[in-house]
């Protein structure tokens, strides 16, 4: 859902943009102060899988498909800021070298899918663990259960977005945006659900929001 | 039991290149959610001709000048993974930097910082 130029009004995108980097400089400042040295290389890698598995776009209907996101995924890898911090690397290179989304539209692609999908979907993720018992299956279900939401509520607001930029109305962009991304959350859920899952095997302790009991 | 970022690291980023460079040229060319819905809504045509920042050296993951479209997706790929990888690792060596003190013990986390 990266949005290209002409689509989202200038003040929109400039709303979007300042709080981009509002939240942008709140995740450097925490990540001074408290990303380990033991993580720099996981924001490393985090930002390269980010990257490669949103070229890997997988029909979900006909003449239609979608893309991984990565944002609830690596919120849960370094937690929600650090993984703001990689998703805004990827999204600014996307745009910058590989003319995906647009600059005008920069601020506003952030927004979408770095704060309200990284964080939304964060944010669902630890309701969720705050009553259900801390299972590694349960972890698993939760990842992929946010990982759909964050999917979805990040196209729900880019809906809202077109509509007060005129762009397309309301009642017809959110259900068409929301209906679509319902169908591509799926994938994001099953991506997210087999990565935290080899995580979890192989190196639990990489997994900042992990905590078995 | 200390356990080394090294070689998870090694196989991580392994498999992110094996994604770009064997998955990628073959994944859906189909338009994306947005793309379908701007199609389907006929608002696409907003974006037409509106690009600002022209100058994107890989513009739609092709690498130019390489014949085959598999090809140049492939190089595309392989190429953005290693800048991204880079620019992250390099963002958070900066970020952790200056942290450090003269007086804390250096060899804490040794094994887990990789060879520069």
């Amino acid at each position: 859902m990266h949005i290209p130029d002409g689509l989202i009004s200038a003040p929109i995108n400039i709303a979007t943009a300042v709080v981009s980097v509002g939240v942008g400089a709140a995740a450097v400042a925490r990540a001074r102060r408290t990303l380990g040295e033991k993580n720099v290389p996981i924001l490393g890698v985090s930002a390269a899988f980010v990257f490669a598995a949103q070229m890997l776009n997988f029909p979900v209907a006909a003449g239609t498909s979608g893309h991984f996101l990565g944002a609830l995924l690596v919120a849960l890898l370094l937690g929600p800021l650090n993984g703001f911090l990689v998703m805004a690397v990827v999204l600014v290179i996307q745009s910058f070298l590989f003319a995906d989304g647009g600059l005008t539209a920069l601020g506003t692609n952030i927004f979408n899918m770095g704060i309200v999908g990284g964080l939304g979907g964060y944010g669902l993720f630890r309701l969720m663990t705050l009553v259900l018992p801390r299972r590694r299956g349960v972890f698993v279900a939760s990842a992929a259960v946010s990982a759909w939401f964050s999917v979805v509520l990040a196209a729900s607001v880019c809906a809202v977005e077109l509509a007060l930029s005129g762009t397309s109305p309301l009642k017809l962009a959110l259900p068409a945006m929301a209906g679509v991304h319902v169908l591509i959350g799926i994938g994001e859920g099953i991506i997210s659900a087999v990565v935290v899952s080899l995580m979890l095997g192989v190196r639990p302790d990489l997994v900042l929001a992990w905590k078995p009991q | 039991m200390k356990k080394y970022i090294f070689p998870f690291l090694l196989a991580a980023i392994g498999v992110c290149l094996l994604l770009a460079a064997f998955l990628a040229p073959f994944a859906s060319s189909s338009p994306d959610g947005l793309e379908r819905v701007a199609e389907d809504q006929g608002f696409l045509g907003r974006a037409e001709g509106r690009q600002v920042w022209k100058s994107a050296p890989v513009p739609d993951y092709e690498m130019p000048g390489v014949g085959g479209s598999g090809i140049a997706t492939a190089l595309a790929g392989v190429a953005g993974t290693l800048i991204v990888f880079g620019l992250a690792l390099g963002l958070g060596r900066l970020l952790v930097r200056g942290r450090s003190r003269p007086g804390r013990p250096a060899a804490e986390d040794a094994g887990e910082s990789i060879p520069r």
